[in-house]
């Protein structure tokens, strides 16, 4: 590509505005990374393990995916950084030739593991696998990813839960700025991998401001929102979302994390975000739910099991283009395949989407895409979920 | 019925007893072929497990035919029904043979459900009971390219009496006339061909006779059932399946069912067995393991000596049999492939098996299949069972060019 070969090598991030929405805050970018560019908005299949889920890379690739996750917490305790680095870091380990972003590990701090101490030294947690106490610090997690080679790096951030308020939330804030000055400090590559700093204070509009004023003062590539999509109500959501893309820099990238809903996506994309992540998708599938414009299917309903169509008639993805509800249905009884067929399609189906709203960011009438996206999606108006009909408000879209 | 489509051309018949050929005029326009000695490709429900057409497409020299069990289709009888366009297309398969059998070789069925009216299947909702009427009423639904003759083959435990053993002959046959008849009538199964199936156990007479009498019937071609790995030892088998090959025409295909193993394959081809089904890389693969013994007779003694070394230090701290038949469990991991879970491979950053060109030894490293393993990720499924059926369509390859060139000893070595 020979558009890498004229930008500045010493940033391995370049941000390109394609296109901005003169009625909302959408925009549509190149984003050009180390590995390849990629066509913002954009959404990022998670591959938590060094691998998605019963796709191939080869599949990965031929669905047109440019970026996806990895996740520190899982891989730095297996397979574990060292080998991984001996592998030529996860690029070479599961052999993606495209982009990766990993996150710190973090999330997986809270969510998963039995938290035994939160100190401003970093997380200290029970490992599930022999019971040792591990400590995971901003220099910690910095050093996996450093050794995993992602394209994008996540600083380590203090996770507290949307739903928890109070004093807990104030000081996580803070120390989440302390820890992204420790997670500049000790990137190894800032030449080769880009360091994003998450924007936290929950939902108190003050403290995200606070975040936002500080951290954007901090030289780092990109930013994400996080401390959201985490079971907090979708009336706050959206509004800690447009405040923090309202105090962001225009000129980088803003990836809203933990999103990943059809309905989501179309919204944040409206209120300024550029990339998502998601395992909604991947997930669902395996549990035989295909999604699809107007919702999604259970395909392993006895419905199916009779119905001759494929999951979607106007998806090009190999298992539309191949195969039957029916014999999808039939297939969840005889062979693990059946997911996967329902995994490739999800993930069609969320990369369709966003280069559709790309498209149409690009054409200039984002606000049409989403007035008719909301239409195939809900079957009349007066269920149009409250959120989204004043979230669109807020950037000037109306609805029906 | 009319002279079969199918026709086994053999271009060499070795020691009067391995036979070398082309299976000819397969599929409803007779336009497939395959190569004998050769093994059908195994699918639970049209599909190689965890595949799907992309990573199964980036396979050569994929198997003309693809296998398919009543015992994953049978349940969904009533769907075929209203789907009418037959079982190829109802599973999205364009470009192949399908072949039904009874029962899937990689599930051994329970015994005690045969009676002399029906045989059961086990598919996912419990067990189907099928009269000879249901059996020929399913093959309509399917219709398949080619069928196995319902049979009666409860017979693989070893201390089956020999009055059971004739019992399961003379249904056997009783079947075969019956589904035989009712094929003849049947619009539906116009152009597609049945095999019978040789019963009889491990008794020598009732083998012979069953053959006998299988062969006077006007069939495409012959099952060889109750030789299931596990059911008795191998020398016992060669000399039964010599016995009915006695008693079998020589141009019409052999297929051996349940056995899968590559050193038991061998011995069967040498016995005149011509099809086998292809079963095995998937039992490989469900055990974590990758199929890496050498079959290369290209090269020269002395550098195959140093390959078996190698791939005996990597079995070697396991303890696992050496090739031998284990009581009946095809679980068991045998000396012909690695055991990926195993420590030893967390750092090894060779493919699966040197020079192999299958997808997952060009792209991905023995550490990363331990890693998925380890982790209980899918994908270690699917790139296994990619590798593992590659190796397995490679050494049948390997295994006609030996019998071409006369060179079935040193592979019988490896």
């Amino acid at each position: 590509m020979s558009l890498k070969k004229t930008l500045c090598v010493a940033s391995p991030l370049t941000l390109r505005i394609v296109a901005e929405c003169p009625v909302t805050k959408a925009r549509a970018c190149d984003l050009i990374l180390p590995h390849s560019a990629v066509s913002t908005p954009v959404f990022m299949p998670v591959g938590t393990q060094g691998t998605l889920k019963g796709i191939t890379v080869d599949q990965l690739d031929g669905l047109g995916c440019q970026i996806c996750l990895g996740n520190t917490y899982h891989l730095g305790m297996r397979p574990g950084p060292d080998l991984i680095e001996k592998a030529n870091g996860l690029h070479g380990f599961m052999n993606w030739k495209k982009n990766l972003l990993t996150d710190s590990g973090g999330f997986q701090m809270v969510s998963l593991v039995e938290l035994s101490e939160v100190n401003e030294e970093g997380v200290k947690f029970k490992s599930p696998y022999d019971g040792k106490e591990i400590l995971l610090s901003p220099e910690k997690s910095i050093s996996i990813q450093n050794s995993l080679g992602s394209d994008i790096m996540m600083q380590l951030d203090d996770v507290v839960s949307s739903t928890v308020t109070g004093p807990r939330v104030e000081e996580a804030m803070h120390r989440s700025i302390r820890w992204l000055d420790r997670c500049i400090a000790a990137n190894k590559n800032p030449d080769k991998q880009n360091l994003f700093a998450i924007i936290q204070g929950g939902l108190n509009a003050d403290l995200r401001k606070a975040c936002l004023d500080e951290m954007t003062q901090r030289n780092v590539p990109g930013f994400a929102i996080g401390g959201l999509s985490g079971g907090e109500e979708k009336d706050d959501f959206w509004r800690m979302v447009t405040l923090s893309t309202d105090h962001l820099p225009r000129e980088k990238p803003r990836y809203l994390m933990g999103v990943g809903y059809a309905v989501d996506l179309v919204v944040c994309v409206a209120l300024g975000c550029d990339m998502f992540d998601c395992v909604f998708p991947t997930r669902t599938a395996r549990f035989g739910s295909a999604l699809v414009p107007w919702g999604s299917l259970q395909v392993k309903h006895k419905q199916y099991a009779k119905d001759f169509q494929p999951i979607d008639p106007d998806c090009p993805c190999p298992t539309c283009k191949r195969h039957s509800r029916a014999y999808l249905h039939a297939l969840f009884k005889s062979d693990t395949s059946a997911m996967h067929h329902i995994t490739i399609h999800n993930i069609a189906y969320q990369l369709t989407l966003m280069r559709s709203v790309r498209q149409s960011i690009v054409d200039g009438r984002f606000p049409e895409f989403i007035r008719s996206f909301m239409k195939q999606m809900f079957p009349s108006p007066d269920q149009y979920p409250s959120w989204a009909v004043d979230a669109l408000a807020s950037v000037n879209v109306t609805l029906e | 019925m009319a002279g079969s489509r199918i026709k086994l051309e053999l271009s060499r018949v070795v020691q009067g007893e391995s036979r070398l050929g082309v299976l000819k005029g397969l599929g409803r326009t007779g336009q497939h072929c395959l190569e004998v000695p050769g093994c059908l490709l195994y699918s639970h429900l049209g599909t190689v497990p965890h595949l799907t057409q992309d990573t199964l497409h980036t396979l050569k020299n994929i198997p003309a035919v693809t296998q398919v069990t009543l015992s994953s289709v049978a349940e969904h009888q009533e769907v075929l029904q209203e789907f009418k366009g037959g079982f190829k297309k109802f599973a999205g398969l364009h470009d192949t043979v399908v072949y039904c059998s009874l029962h899937d070789p990689a599930a051994l069925c329970p015994p005690g459900y045969t009676t002399n009216k029906t045989v059961s299947v086990w598919g996912s909702g419990g067990r189907i009971e099928l009269t000879v009427a249901k059996f020929m009423a399913i093959q309509k639904t399917i219709q398949p390219d080619w069928y196995q003759s319902m049979a009666d083959g409860e017979t693989w435990q070893s201390n089956t009496s020999r009055k059971r053993l004739r019992k399961s002959v003379d249904r056997t046959l009783a079947h075969l006339d019956e589904c035989l008849t009712i094929h003849q009538n049947s619009q539906d199964l116009q152009g597609v061909e049945v095999f019978g199936v040789v019963e009889g156990g491990d008794i020598l007479e009732e083998r012979a006779r069953s053959a006998r009498e299988t062969a006077k019937r006007p069939v495409a071609g012959f099952c060889l059932d109750g030789f299931q790995t596990g059911s008795m030892d191998q020398t016992l088998r060669t000399q039964l399946i010599k016995a009915i090959a006695k008693e079998l025409p020589e141009d019409k295909p052999r297929l051996l069912q349940g056995v899968g193993r590559p050193d038991e394959v061998l011995a069967c081809v040498e016995a005149g067995v011509d099809l086998f089904e292809g079963f095995f890389p998937f039992q490989v693969t469900e055990r974590g393991c990758a199929l890496s013994f050498s079959f290369d007779i290209s090269l020269d003694p002395e550098r195959a000596v140093l390959e078996l070394n190698d791939d005996e230090t990597c079995r070697a701290g396991e303890g696992q049999p050496n090739g031998e038949v284990t009581d009946g469990d095809q679980t068991q991991m045998t000396s012909f492939e690695i055991n990926l879970k195993d420590k030893r491979y967390h750092d090894d950053f060779r493919p699966l098996v040197e020079g192999c060109g299958c997808y997952c030894c060009v792209n991905h490293q023995r550490a990363y299949l331990h890693h998925l393993l380890v982790t209980n990720e899918l994908l270690a499924g699917v790139l296994l069972m990619i590798h593992n059926t590659a190796h397995y369509i490679g050494f049948f390859s390997t295994l006609r060019e030996a019998l071409a060139n006369d060179k079935l000893d040193l592979l019988k070595r490896r």
